[in-house]
């Protein structure tokens, strides 16, 4: 188990090497040279030169690379245009912001997902089976951020019971756990939820279904089991799969959450994202994107080593 | 991994059974006749086609001027004489809007997958066929694509080579090769291992024969299946990047976009403001149902 969990994260290593000179690559996507975005059209080419060498811009691009990839292992992302704070600071506050948001919209989708599959594979009844079908597809159909903006229409406008943006009242950049910020909560929560409800509400209603059909369900129940307990048992050999699929999605949510965040002005990562690529504050786009990427890596190992405990079947070369 | 992609993640692996390719008319006359008997599917399709024509026919269907402004006329309700939609913020007619509206969101939608297609089947069969070292370098490339969730990679690359139809379609093919690769590459390594084309190697036929003959026919129904049911998360996604500022440019009317500017008319005219999204949701279900009937037909087992 340790020894699969240290070979993975071996095998992390060249993963990572491609995600930095993809990030790396991002500043050197952008039209013009990077210096345009920090400099007024008209500067003396002086100024321009000056700052080139001062960020080392003039350098070659392998040369670069190594110097921004030694400076970045020191967890230095270096310093916003925009702000002039350090982009760790600015992402490590929005990054708080933006797992709250998640942890709740994954606990709603992935409670009401369990719920809905399993009842939908144990349904004898179409009706039950068809309308949960139904909610899935319109979760993995709907534009996420079409509803937000229906959801704020409706429940802000409309009838004006729930705050239509922002993290807290009167301005607040944190979150702390009372009524106002919770009020402030349901509607991205909600916005957020649909998609991983839609997906893995799928997944378990097939992944349940399919293990019903096999023979030891049939062996438990001639043996005269409770259902209550080979529920219990249908569950544990679902559950591989759903993790799975769970923690593609919780990943996703978070680099995801970019067009909920900018339509409820909530101060995570997304917005600051959008907000950075708007002011072309490149510092701040790539270490947002590198931070992002890099928890979604760990997740997605994370995921995988909690499936290879679930499943001792599971034997991975 | 999904688009929140939404869901670009290939859950479980896609099982692929021999068709035998002499037969092949048979399946796909077979395919052919159980799509025809379901009813959701062909009302899906039948919507999409209404859909695609009308935005081709647009400038020939007497609809207002969908970039004319007006001062005097902005945010007229649903049902207003002249428009029957009412109009947006700027006083242009919705329907209109909403029409030419569709010709760059489906095709913003649609293009990336198949220049992804394309691009991604190539390489995933060549990976999945050839093996070996070939196999390594592309799939551990696709392996760092995969450490992006697929909104954060679409906006990230969007942001950094700044708004445009161009960039965002480039951004969107990017995002979609990767997926695609994996799937061509899974179920070309199944058919590879199949029977028939050893005998195919025995009976000398070259490695351009059967992958053409053998393998194409094998693995063509379940990528395309696949291709198809990117293509609502590539509508929503591309969309999501116009409605963020990243895609197309105003004036040029498109859903995304439009619910964009239309955002602060919520407070004014709440049901104008959410039509464009109703246009997206509708396509994108309709792109889904479809996908799931092709797949039922086809046979493929997901």
């Amino acid at each position: 188990m340790l020894l699969y969990a240290l070979r993975r994260l071996i095998y992390l290593i060249p993963v990572a090497f491609g995600v930095s000179l993809l990030v790396f690559a991002l500043v050197h996507l952008a039209p013009g040279d990077p210096i345009s975005a920090i400099v007024p059209p008209d500067a003396p080419k002086e100024v321009v030169d000056k700052l080139k060498e001062y960020y080392g811009f003039d350098q070659p691009l392998p040369v670069q690379y190594l110097r921004w990839l030694g400076v970045t292992l020191t967890g230095d992302l270096g310093t916003s245009i925009g702000t002039g704070r350090s982009v760790a600071a600015e992402v490590g506050s929005a990054f708080g912001n933006t797992i709250i948001l998640a942890i709740a919209a994954t606990s709603l989708a992935f409670t009401l997902a369990v719920i809905l599959g399993t009842a939908a594979a144990y349904a004898k009844s179409r009706v039950v089976d068809r309308l949960v079908t139904m909610i899935s597809l319109i979760g993995v159909s709907v534009p996420h951020f079409w509803l937000a903006i229906v959801l704020v229409i409706i429940f802000a406008v409309e009838l004006g019971v729930l705050p239509p943006m922002g993290i807290g009242p009167e301005n607040s950049t944190g979150w702390t756990f009372d009524r106002a910020h919770l009020a402030h909560m349901v509607l991205p929560t909600i916005a957020l939820s649909v998609i991983p409800l839609g997906v893995v509400t799928r997944t378990v209603r097939s992944t349940v279904k399919e293990t019903l059909s096999m023979e030891f369900v049939t062996a438990l129940q001639a043996k005269g089991m409770r259902d209550s307990r080979i529920l219990f048992h249908v569950l544990k050999n679902a559950a591989p799969t759903c993790l799975a699929v769970m923690g593609l999605q919780a990943g996703n949510l978070i680099g995801g959450s970019i067009l909920i965040e900018t339509v409820f002005a909530w101060p995570g990562t997304g917005f600051l994202l959008n907000s950075a690529i708007f002011r072309r504050d490149l510092p701040i786009l790539q270490g947002t994107t590198l931070v992002l990427a890099g928890f979604f890596m760990l997740l997605n190992l994370t995921v995988d080593i909690i499936q290879t405990m679930v499943d001792p079947r599971i034997k991975r070369g | 991994m999904a688009l929140q992609s939404p869901s670009l993640d290939v859950g479980g692996a896609i099982l692929v059974k021999p068709t035998p390719t002499s037969a092949g008319r048979g399946y796909w006359q077979s395919v052919g006749r159980r799509l025809r008997r379901d009813p959701v599917t062909l009302i899906c399709a039948a919507i999409l086609i209404l859909l695609v024509l009308a935005s081709i026919a647009a400038p020939y269907l007497y609809l207002a001027d969908p970039y004319k402004t007006s001062m005097l006329r902005r945010l007229y309700p649903l049902g207003s004489p002249n428009h029957w939609l009412g109009t947006d913020e700027l006083g242009r007619d919705m329907f209109a809007r909403l029409i030419y509206g569709g010709r760059l969101s489906l095709f913003m939608g649609v293009t990336p997958v198949v220049c992804a297609l394309l691009i991604g089947g190539s390489l995933g069969i060549l990976a999945g066929f050839v093996g070996g070292k070939t196999n390594m370098a592309i799939m551990r490339i696709m392996d760092v694509f995969y450490a992006f969730p697929s909104v954060l990679l679409a906006i990230s690359l969007s942001g950094a080579m700044g708004a445009g139809t161009e960039n965002t379609l480039l951004s969107l093919t990017l995002v979609f090769i990767p997926p695609i690769c994996r799937v061509s590459e899974s179920v070309t390594t199944q058919v590879r291992g199949f029977d028939f084309v050893d005998a195919a190697k025995a009976s000398g036929a070259s490695a351009f024969t059967i992958v053409r003959v053998h393998v194409l026919g094998n693995v063509l129904g379940p990528i395309l299946v696949y291709a198809t049911s990117l293509i609502s998360v590539a509508i929503i996604l591309a969309a999501g990047l116009s409605f963020l500022g990243l895609g197309v440019k105003p004036p040029e009317p498109e859903w995304g976009l439009m619910l964009n500017t239309l955002r602060q008319a919520i407070y004014v005219n709440p049901v104008l403001a959410a039509l464009p999204g109703v246009m997206i949701f509708i396509t994108s279900i309709c792109f889904n149902l479809m996908s799931d009937g092709l797949r039922a037909a086809m046979d493929v087992k997901a």
